[in-house]
């Protein structure tokens, strides 16, 4: 069994398991952080980022004055922004069986794996996690299409000139697997092999494993996902959390009994709080619209921004901000409000509980109802007009290099009256705002990341006891940063096993079993003997039948009739056909006992001879010699094949047949 | 031999106060508990009596499966868990966990309230009973027990109907509730996946029928109500809240949008407003295309279709009412119906099944004079109309059903005997599967025939796969010998000298040895030789060796050759064997004793 990992992002993962005669990728995350090495988009000319002077080496050797742009004090890529593939290289992605989902933040390179690469199995996942998945994609292409950019910048990925280049694009890696964004048409192809399942579903894989999903409390349908066969159990943990927000609780005790538990998805914001975070997020929102400032959220479409707006949802009255308009602005806003109510069976028990009345699940049905929220696709049309400030804007793309956000950042950057606040973690909130330095605004970094602790996922493996680990190595050491904090790190017994992308591991497995299927006409004729108490045994004989993997044991076909008599004759010449080998025997002779019944057959006559290691019987009468000891019989028996036979037999009375 | 039995306490061959027992594996089991619309008194509910005479049920009874929501399937479930006594887990679908307790209150107001029945189940127990009920999701695999799993499918119908698989090792039931195998204008069709049931329990309403197809009734329903406003005519439709209410609501407002219909459309308020607001919660549980579309449009977001005050009853003109309930038995649908009896202009549409008794069972008779309370009498003249709606599968779905779960044998129930009796033929005959069709009460005993699941150590189905080669030969079957270990409840299959080393026990050797005289004027290892070319002869497909320390080996068995010392002609062959080679051996000293053949170089 081994795993190939093609993604060296902890939180963005894309592994390969080849397991039994199956080949199943975990996840397809995609690595977005490459776009902080671009200039950003803006929706609206700009004047300061259309003059920006372009790139010329020191010595002047290298002109890239048309890809690369000087932008305060950093240099960036002037293209449209490009994402990091997961590795194609390391293993043929046509011979990938399926792909398992586990939320919908881990499918973005989606279209990347199941497009043009000959790919042609299954993707498995949740309702919830295939229509937000859905909705992510095609937000961003959006966000790429209505600004499209003819150029694309490939002299600065050559080898020689990025070495020359400054950081952090000198320090960028796997440059060359980076691409642009896929289209609409590949997204809906790519969703189109996604195959919907329940959790706790069983889905059988060609009869050999089965995979199933379970909760994992971090986001709407997020799942992780046990591979397992009658003998062997693989867990995939991803993106998962013990808080109670509004998914359902992660199910912990399934992923108990696991020879291999694969780790990804923690928390990667170890230090940060989320219920303080949350608390620093109303109370900055709050100070800076009475200020009089407005307030910008960069966000995702999904997720965290339920939750924010159901803890707006409470806090507006008490901080008397009834009257500020909430904005959400994303070509998917109204759709993920939307769906986000949908989803009852995927909800925590208390928001269930509110469908059964029925009510929306989410508070934020009752702010789009009221008027305190509002949502538009873009900041084109409607928004332009109905727009008041001071204001609380929720847009994407968290990157800060493409979406409506930009248009915000231009706009409200120079103003120290507004605030940004950063909530989403995937990012670098320096690095995001590094090409819109310098900035008046005011910055506040909430990051919010509900997924596990290394406190609680310790807790976590202590009871669910895995025999091994495999995780990124990021969490077999401290944060570079922190590097005196070793309880910011995974220490188990046996140590986790790291894995960077790239890297090929070979998983600590023994198969020694398989199931099969004793068809009832075979299990009717065995015969159990007893060899201990509670203990029997029977000698099966059996033809194996081995179908989609799945095998039965049927009966031996009985030998055709023997041929007609004219060759009846010859039948004693014939050698034997061996069908039913001898059973190995086991036990021993006991002397006496084996007197009495040789004297009931009429052998009376037997000189008794003590050895080292037993006895030897001399049947005078007869002329044979039988040597019996402790762990083996021998019969010296010429010319008299009855008395041969009927010695044999006495025997094997004695012994017990294996 | 293992055996399921199935009894059906309610819907043997009946429809109504479905309720049936299923003991599969040592497993109780009860699918649906239902009401029967056609009594008022004890045969209402099913005969509890039947599980245990005195007593609480809950020990005997694993668990307990609603179907979907509809009345004659939950209607008697807070009797039986609060009156008769059940405390084990209920399961049910999360839109009939929410739909379900407000049909029961409803059920129960009428009952209690209006008709005055004491001894009845309350408000409370309603509550208790659903506490004890555990969400199901579609094919979400529930472990009841250890040994008891269950799964449900989407079964059409109504919003959240279910059919569940249950499974107890490898023996297992599917039961269907009510299903339909043709979406209609806000639900799917049934499916379910070739699971290949020990029985397949399947309603069987429209056993007999095949029926038209859907888009005739809905053009005929829609000409009726158009040709009635036309003429300036008032139409009440009386319907329960939810399910087809919904499915009539849609293709009306979509009929008004495509006409330009001006004429108004009422939804008696109350329960039927607050149950679109389940449709629009649970919007995942009906048909793809409202589904795709509802972010766009939500389709039960009504344009055309407002609500209905009691004081527009007398407003001229004309108008549509969809009012509950839906047998005209009481409440808003039967006040409304008394206003409008009298004009022939008028139209009232019975979308669905009545039961007798009901002023609508009457009408549709063609009944013309009705008594109401009191002596008043009331004259009938707006025109009546009756239009199945229901969804259930009729007997192409039926069959259509069976040949997509493959099961072993079929068992009706959900339906009147004699149109049982046609499709069980039907089904015997195509499918040639045994069907059965018990009556309330009457049990159907199955046997089983399961196969044992075995773990067998990989190297021993390796090595035997290694012998037969990749592909499976038909001709010559590849045969696997091997010592079962039974050891408390696990059965593992591993080669006879891996069961000694587990069981930590000796290997006892029997050997045989035997010496053949033989005259053969040659030297002793010439002698050898021959009887080596001999056997070399005799044997094929053995392997024999000659080795160079003077023996001829025929698979383990050793040959060796001495002469005596007063005649060097008379040979003493010296065979030893081991019992594992038995056969061969005894076979060779037989063989060798008739001498060898004179031929041999």
């Amino acid at each position: 069994m081994k795993l190939y990992c093609l993604s060296g992002h902890p939180t963005l993962p894309c592994n390969v398991l080849k397991f039994k005669s199956t080949t199943i990728m975990l996840d397809c995350g995609l690595d977005t952080t490459s776009v902080l090495n671009f200039l950003p988009l803006p929706l609206v000319h700009s004047p300061r980022l259309s003059k920006l002077p372009g790139w010329v080496s020191k010595d002047g050797t290298i002109n890239l004055e048309k890809e690369l742009k000087d932008c305060a004090g950093r240099v960036f890529v002037d293209s449209q922004p490009e994402f990091c593939l997961p590795e194609r290289e390391l293993l043929d992605l046509s011979t990938i069986d399926v792909i398992l989902i586990s939320n919908y933040h881990c499918m973005m390179a989606l279209p990347y794996i199941t497009e043009h690469t000959g790919f042609t199995g299954t993707v498995y996942a949740t309702e919830p996690t295939l229509q937000i998945g859905r909705l992510l994609m095609e937000e961003v292409v959006n966000f790429m299409e209505r600004v499209p950019k003819a150029q694309s910048a490939t002299c600065w990925k050559n080898k020689e000139i990025q070495r020359m280049l400054p950081g952090p694009l000198k320090d960028a890696v796997d440059v060359w697997t980076w691409k642009r964004c896929y289209s609409m048409q590949e997204v809906n192809s790519a969703l189109s092999k996604v195959q919907l399942v329940g959790y706790s579903q069983k889905v059988e894989l060609f009869g050999a494993v089965q995979v199933s999903p379970l909760s994992s409390g971090y986001s709407l349908g997020s799942s992780n996902w046990i591979i397992q066969s009658h003998h062997e159990k693989v867990s995939y943990v991803s993106g998962s959390s013990l808080l109670t927000t509004h998914p359902q609780p992660m199910d912990q005790s399934s992923l108990k009994n696991s020879d291999v538990l694969i780790l990804t998805g923690l928390t990667q914001m170890p230090t940060a709080n989320p219920d303080g975070m949350l608390g620093e997020f109303c109370s900055n929102l709050a100070m800076t619209i009475r200020a009089g400032g407005n307030v910008l959220v960069p966000c995702y479409s999904s997720g965290v921004i339920y939750d924010l707006l159901e803890c707006l949802y409470q806090f507006i009255e008490s901080a008397s901000l009834g009257t500020t308009p909430f904005y959400f602005i994303s070509p998917v806003a109204n759709s993920s409000l939307e769906f986000s109510q949908i989803f009852a069976e995927w909800l925590c028990h208390n928001k269930q509980t509110k469908v059964y009345l029925p009510e929306p699940p989410f508070p934020h049905a009752e702010l789009i109802q009221t008027n305190k929220l509002k949502h538009y696709p873009s900041i084109h049309g409607d928004f332009s007009s109905e727009f008041r400030q001071p204001c609380v804007v929720f847009t994407g793309h968290p990157s800060l290099r493409f979406g409506d956000v930009v248009h915000f950042m231009e706009l409200w950057g120079k103003s120290s009256l507004n605030t940004i606040i950063f909530t989403e973690p995937d990012f670098s909130y320096l690095d995001a705002l590094a090409p819109y330095q310098p900035l008046a605004m005011k910055c506040v970094y909430c990051p919010i990341d509900t997924r596990l602790n290394f406190h609680q996922v310790s807790k976590l493996l202590k009871e669910v006891q895995p025999l091994h680990v495999v995780c990124p190595e990021q969490y077999t050491q401290p944060p570079l940063t922190q590097s005196h904090r070793s309880d910011l790190m995974l220490e188990l017994q046996p140590p986790p096993m790291p894995y960077r992308r790239c890297s090929v591991l070979n998983l600590p497995f023994r198969r020694r079993y398989e199931r099969v299927y004793i068809l009832p006409e075979l299990a009717n004729s065995l015969v159990p003997s007893e060899i201990k108490p509670g203990v029997s045994v029977a000698t099966v004989s059996a033809v194996v039948h081995s179908k989609d993997n799945k095998h039965t044991l049927q009966s031996v076909p009985k030998p055709p009739p023997v041929a007609p008599s004219k060759k009846r004759k010859r039948v004693m010449d014939e050698p034997p056909v061996v069908m039913t080998p001898k059973p190995l025997l086991s036990g021993a002779v006991p002397l006496e006992a084996f007197l009495a019944t040789l004297q009931k057959h009429g052998i009376t006559e037997v000189k008794v001879e003590e050895t080292a290691d037993g006895h030897i019987l001399h049947l005078q009468a007869e002329d044979t010699l039988i040597q019996l000891e402790e762990d083996g019989t021998h019969i010296v028996c010429d010319n008299n094949e009855p008395l041969r036979t009927t010695l044999r037999d006495l025997v094997l009375r004695f012994l017990q047949k294996l | 031999m293992p055996e399921i039995n199935v009894t059906p306490l309610g819907a043997g061959q009946d429809v109504g106060r479905s309720c049936i027992l299923v003991s599969i594996g040592g497993k109780n089991i009860m699918l649906d508990c239902g009401m029967h619309m056609g009594y008022n008194d004890d045969r209402r509910f099913p005969d509890f009596s039947y599980i245990t005479q005195n007593g609480r049920l809950t020990d005997f009874l694993d668990c307990v499966i609603i179907s979907h929501f509809h009345l004659d399937h939950c209607g008697a479930l807070p009797y039986m868990s609060e009156m008769v006594g059940y405390d084990g887990p209920i399961y049910m679908t999360h839109p009939t966990k929410a739909i379900c307790p407000i049909l029961l209150e409803d059920f129960r107001k009428i009952t209690v309230d209006k008709k005055g029945e004491t001894n009845f189940f309350t408000s409370q127990m309603i509550k208790d009973c659903m506490k004890k009920v555990v969400p199901l999701n579609l094919h979400q695999t529930v472990q009841v027990d250890d040994e008891l799993e269950i799964k449900a499918y989407y079964a059409g119908h109504v919003l959240g109907a279910a059919m569940v698989h249950i499974k107890v090792g490898s023996e297992s039931v599917v039961y269907t509730g009510d299903y339909n195998m043709t979406p209609d204008r806000h639900l799917g069709a049934a499916w379910i996946d070739k699971c290949r049931p020990d029985i397949l329990i399947s309603e069987s309403t429209y056993a007999t029928t095949i029926r038209d197809s859907k888009r005739c009734r809905e053009r005929d329903f829609l000409k009726k109500v158009h040709e009635s406003i036309e003429r300036g005519g008032k139409v009440l439709i009386p319907v329960f809240a939810l399910g087809r209410a919904q499915e009539l609501c849609i293709l009306l407002e979509t009929f008004w949008e495509r006409m330009n219909l001006k004429a108004p459309i009422y939804f008696s308020t109350g329960l039927t407003e607050k149950a679109n607001h389940y449709y629009k919660l649970f919007i995942t549980w009906t048909n793809q295309k409202i589904r795709k579309t509802f972010v766009q449009r939500n389709m039960f977001e009504f344009k055309h279709i407002k609500a209905f005050d009691r004081s527009y009853a007398d407003n001229p003109g004309p108008m549509v009412v969809f009012a509950t309930p839906g047998m005209l038995h009481a409440g808003q649908s039967l006040q409304i119906f008394k206003k409008w009896a009298g004009n022939e202009k008028n139209m009232v549409i019975m979308p669905g099944y009545c039961v007798q008794g009901t002023i609508g069972h009457k009408i549709l008779n063609g009944q013309r004079k009705l008594e109401m309370e009191g002596r008043a009498t009331l004259d009938v003249k707006l025109q009546v109309e009756y239009m199945s709606f229901s969804a259930h599968a009729d007997a192409k779905g039926i069959m259509q059903l069976i040949r997509m779960a493959e099961p072993r044998n079929m068992l009706l129930v959900h339906g009147e005997a004699v149109k049982m009796e046609f499709l069980k033929g039907k089904i015997e005959q195509e499918f040639s599967i045994d069907c059965y069709m018990p009556a309330n009460g009457e049990t159907a005993t199955i046997t089983t025939n399961p196969s044992v699941p075995v773990d067998i150590s990989l190297s021993l189905l390796k090595r035997e796969m290694a012998l037969g080669g990749s592909l499976p030969d038909p001709k010559k079957p590849r045969t696997m010998h091997g010592t079962l270990i039974m050891k408390e409840n696990s059965l593992k299959l591993v080669s006879s000298e891996q069961a000694l080393k587990e069981l930590g026990l000796n290997e006892h050797q029997l050997r045989f040895t035997c010496r053949v005289q033989l005259q053969d004027p040659h030297s002793d290892p010439d002698t050898l030789h021959r009887i080596y070319t001999h056997l070399k002869s005799v044997l094929k497909g053995y392997t024999i060796q000659h080795l160079p320390d003077g023996t001829v080996m025929v698979e383990s068995i050793v040959i060796k050759v001495s002469s005596s010392a007063e005649d060097s002609n008379a040979k003493v062959l010296l065979l030893s064997w081991s019992y594992q080679d038995e056969d061969l051996g005894s076979f060779l000293s037989t063989l060798l004793k008739k001498g060898l053949p004179s031929g041999l170089c």
